[in-house]
């Protein structure tokens, strides 16, 4: 056991843990986290998918000493990192993929959709307006069991799109939904 | 959208287990006002609740919302908000007024949520009690209002007179809090098939004509949860005081009823230094639990645990077909109509071939968890089993106790489209929290989810057809091969150390439901055979229901003989099934596929190509058939799949898959739509990936790796065409485009090459084999 120095979703913790510990078991465990979950543990299906510096990184395989240093986003922390990185204010309650997603009703267990929104996040921070080819690209390594991917590619040029162009409506709703909350 | 964990802890309380704090019981019943007995006691007695009462199934709250009691969960699929939609349609009700609660053996109506039964079972269950529980409520109103029934009209749950709406009285105003305290006839099925009922009073439901959002595109509440990431798992679950768990079985299954995992020793310090695991055994059993995941992890697989070998007794992937011809069969004769042997003899055209479907696994995301608290009184289990039910029985047996000491709530998990390890988890977490003393979550890996699957079964199919001069069918004979092995599950087995039984002529499920009714339903043939060689003794894997159990093995057999007929005639495969086929129901949703694809007539493989990578299109019918699906709960589709094949590297891409539904009634097209779009991925994913493979002793594709699904860079796009039925029953949307889209990219990979492969999935082995056979000569066969 160890006291490792984690940084996530923008704030600063202790964790004493086994420092070989996969992130993923200090995140859902220690930290109580419903975004990232277990899905292979292998790095193979991308369930457990989390941003460390902005690279998505598969935390089911990476031990937790190794992200020392490094600024964590999980599911839960991505409107407010989303909305830093693309200087949004105030912090909306989802990021343009996730809205996109709802209204393609894209997801159907969902239990996949943590790895796919960061991912997807991903992409979109690096590559804004991709092509179709680049989202098949970025999103092959994330396995979608009821099969929706159709909905994930449609979801993301719909969140391309929307970014482009910020629809001064939606942006109001965001507004209240934030008050609310 | 549920209103549920308080149950749990009260649960946890009366059986003096952990108490969390609150100590509500049940919202309607602490609501109870004066006057009238209490509430049915929801949360504290061990259900199922009497179907033949209206309370059973539905409450009416004082803020006059309602909350509906149905088994059926959320696997995904979207069937609990199709069943709000009923509730809110024959209550007439907004969508928002209408709640349903988490199952739980202790509140929850008996349903059973597979083989399309949501729809197909559920949503007439419900409306039936529903049209009961308005009747009711309508004739509180016409006493409150003086008024006939007939002179009053309802909205948003607000009765009020039709010709002086200022006389109204809210359906929480005449019985909020309090029970309907009527007895009605349930709608009752007797497997699957439903019983006539006998009362000439019931409550109609309501006129169809008249459906304001049954029909709908309702969007589903637990999409929006679950990209918010606030929907809860059952891998969520985490109970105060919980050790985590692990099991530790062989790496993949052995011969079912034959490779008995048994444990010759364990080697206590081999866990050693690892901080509170404790080793737990019950017979062949053994698991471990730590109050750190991580730990437990760890020692699952530091523990070395001695087993007896497996016995040598699989044939192996690759041998599978011909062991199941050489081995012991109980063969039945299904159907037998005509005289199918003259009838062969005298086709201008007959045809015979064999067609090969591998086991397929149900792979879900998420290995299966459940979460369980025993203690000497009483179990809770959370877990993702189809059938809550079903599950507090397997446990029962395990823990020693009477079924009514055992409550089952469903958490859901990921995908599993049938019976994957969901029970098995349950099972493992009852008997390790047992033995610890304490609440134990227990998570399985990939490699127990992958390696003990209850597989979709393998499927062999030796066929013979002819037709006329003219293409019209003569004879079709249809003789099935395949092994069914389950009877129980891997958890019970290890834990009575004990063997499973070994497959009988009677036991599990028949390819001969599949074969039986596409061959008597779908096309006009005269003289037909249908014989089913039931593999029977041990041996083999461990099967079960797997998303329309047989039917894509069995439509890509029967697809592809009907193509290669359509070919050696000369005829289009279109015009061909158009001249075989007179039911309405398949005719349309033949032609919504092949109007949607813009089908052009033509011959198959009449347009072959010399370059590397050639394009093709095939088409095929596909349903989910279950014996009690006959008649008039039948769902009907189609498929027409655009595929691309390399010839250099025998990659096949699925580029475009047009499915059609006739579902009846479709409670939400919009769901329908999003099940057609799985559907047809998962079917290309089948045709063309997923194979379990296994040698003498074990299976062997344990992860990701070595079991092949279809990736995003791969997914075909998909065009959703839902047929409304408003007057035909609600059949089921979740399985049957999935063997027609199997079977379509076969014969579209026979349109693209000119080369028949006749078992999936199209492998780039199988496919560079099949080309280099056939030497590209066209109609040559692999």
């Amino acid at each position: 056991m160890a006291e490792l120095h984690l940084q996530v979703n923008g704030k600063r913790l202790t964790v004493d843990v086994d420092p070989a510990t996969p992130l993923l078991f200090v995140l859902t465990d220690d930290l109580a986290l419903k975004g990232p979950r277990f899905g292979c543990g292998l790095g193979q299906c991308g369930c457990c998918s989390v941003l460390a510096d902005g690279t998505e990184i598969r935390s089911c395989i990476t031990p937790t000493s190794q992200v020392v240093g490094k600024s964590l986003t999980t599911l839960e922390g991505l409107p407010a990192y989303y909305a830093a990185r693309a200087k949004v204010s105030p912090v909306p309650e989802l990021h343009p993929l996730q809205e996109a997603m709802i209204a393609e009703q894209s997801a159907q267990c969902g239990y996949c959709y943590n790895g796919q929104i960061i991912k997807g996040a991903e992409l979109l921070f690096k590559t804004p307006q991709p092509t179709e080819a680049q989202i098949r690209t970025a999103m092959n390594g994330h396995i979608c069991r009821c099969f929706t991917y159709p909905r994930i590619v449609a979801a993301i040029h719909r969140a391309a799109r929307d970014m482009a162009a910020p629809k001064r409506a939606a942006a109001t709703d965001h507004t209240e939904e934030v008050t609310r909350v | 959208m549920s209103d549920d964990t308080l149950a749990r802890r009260e649960f946890l309380k009366t059986t003096g287990a952990v108490v969390v704090g609150l100590s509500v019981v049940d919202k309607v019943g602490a609501q109870s006002p004066a006057g009238g007995a209490p509430p049915a006691e929801r949360g504290l007695a061990s259900g199922p609740p009497d179907a033949a009462q209206v309370d059973s199934y539905v409450a009416i709250h004082p803020d006059n919302t309602v909350t509906i009691y149905s088994g059926y969960v959320e696997l995904g699929q979207g069937g609990p908000t199709s069943l709000r939609q009923v509730a809110a349609e024959e209550l007439d009700l907004e969508l928002g007024q209408v709640k349903d609660v988490r199952a739980d053996t202790f509140v929850s109506t008996n349903g059973f949520t597979a083989a399309s039964r949501t729809a197909g079972i559920g949503s007439v269950e419900l409306r039936a009690a529903l049209a009961e529980a308005r009747r009711v409520l309508l004739g509180l109103a016409s006493e409150r209002l003086k008024a006939p029934p007939q002179d009053l009209s309802v909205t948003k749950g607000v009765v009020s007179v039709r010709a002086d709406a200022k006389r109204s009285v809210s359906y929480a105003d005449l019985l909020g809090g309090r029970r309907f305290n009527r007895q009605y006839e349930p709608v009752l099925y007797q497997g699957g098939i439903e019983l006539p009922r006998k009362g000439l009073d019931n409550a109609i439901p309501k006129r169809r004509e008249d459906y304001r959002i049954v029909g709908t595109r309702v969007p589903r509440p637990d999409i929006a949860e679950k990209i918010k990431g606030t929907y809860e798992y059952v891998q969520h679950v985490r109970v105060p005081g919980m050790l985590h768990g692990r099991v530790i079985w062989p790496r993949g299954q052995g011969a079912h009823a034959i490779s008995n995992p048994t444990v010759v020793s364990i080697d206590e310090a081999s866990v050693k230094g690892i901080p509170g695991v404790q080793i737990v055994r019950r017979g062949n059993l053994v698991g471990v639990v730590a109050p750190r995941e991580w730990d437990a992890i760890r020692a699952a697989r530091q523990l070395k645990v001695t087993w007896a070998p497996f016995a040598d007794s699989l044939p192996g992937h690759e041998g599978l077909f011909d062991s199941f011809r050489s081995a012991k069969t109980s063969d039945a004769t299904d159907t037998n109509t005509g005289d199918v042997t003259a009838a062969l003899s005298r086709g201008a055209h007959t045809l015979s071939a064999t067609y090969r479907g591998p086991y397929q696994s149900h792979g879900p995301m998420a290995p299966n968890c459940a979460v369980a608290d025993v203690s000497k009184d009483g179990a809770l289990v959370m877990c993702s089993d189809q059938g809550i039910y079903q599950t507090r029985n397997g446990v029962a047996r395990l823990l020693g106790m009477p079924v009514e000491k055992i409550r089952v709530q469903y958490y859901a998990g990921s995908n599993t489209y049938g019976s994957s390890c969901y029970r098995d988890a349950a099972e493992a977490a009852a008997v390790m929290s047992q033995e610890v003393g304490k609440p134990v979550r227990l998570q399985f890996s990939r490699e127990d989810e992958h390696g003990w699957d209850n597989y979709g079964p393998a499927h062999l199919a030796d066929l013979r057809a002819s037709v006329d001069a003219n293409g019209k069918l003569l004879a079709y004979d249809y003789q099935a091969w395949g092994h069914t092995g389950g009877g129980m599950n891997t958890s019970t087995q290890l834990a009575l150390a004990t063997s499973p039984p070994v497959t009988t002529p009677q036991g599990g499920f028949s390819a001969l439901y599949s074969v039986h009714l596409s061959q008597t339903d779908m096309y006009d043939v005269p003289n037909r055979q249908i014989v089913n060689h039931r593999v029977v003794g041990g041996g083999y894997l461990r099967t079960g229901p797997l998303r329309a159990p047989m039917d894509p093995s069995v439509f890509f057999a029967q697809e592809g003989m009907m193509d290669e007929l359509a070919h050696a005639a000369g005829l289009d495969p279109y015009e061909f099934r158009k001249r075989n086929i007179s039911h309405r129901r398949w005719l349309g949703v033949l032609k919504a596929a092949t109007d949607a694809a813009k089908w052009t007539p033509r011959v198959a493989a009449s347009n072959l190509s010399s370059a590397r990578v050639v394009r093709g299109r095939g088409i095929g019918l596909g349903t989910h058939h279950l014996p009690q699906n006959q008649g008039d709960r039948v769902t009907f589709a189609a498929a027409v799949v655009d595929i691309e094949v390399n010839k250099d590297n025998g990659i096949v891409v699925a580029k475009h898959v047009y499915g059609a539904m006739d579902c009846g009634l479709a409670i939400n097209p919009g769901i329908v739509e999003s099940q057609i779009v799985g559907m047809s991925v998962h079917g290309a994913s089948l045709a063309l990936k997923e194979e379990v493979e296994f040698n003498r002793t074990n299976v062997t594709s344990l992860d990701w790796n070595s079991y092949r699904t279809i990736r995003c860079g791969e997914h075909p796009s998909v065009t959703p065409i839902v047929i409304q039925q408003l007057h035909e029953k609600s059949s089921g949307a979740g399985e049957e485009v999935l063997p027609a889209v199997v079977a379509a990219i076969g014969n579209a990979f026979f349109d693209a090459t000119g080369v028949r492969i006749r078992q999936y999935p199209l492998t780039p082995r199988r496919v560079l084999a099949a080309l280099k056979s056939a030497t590209g000569q066209p109609g040559r066969s692999a």
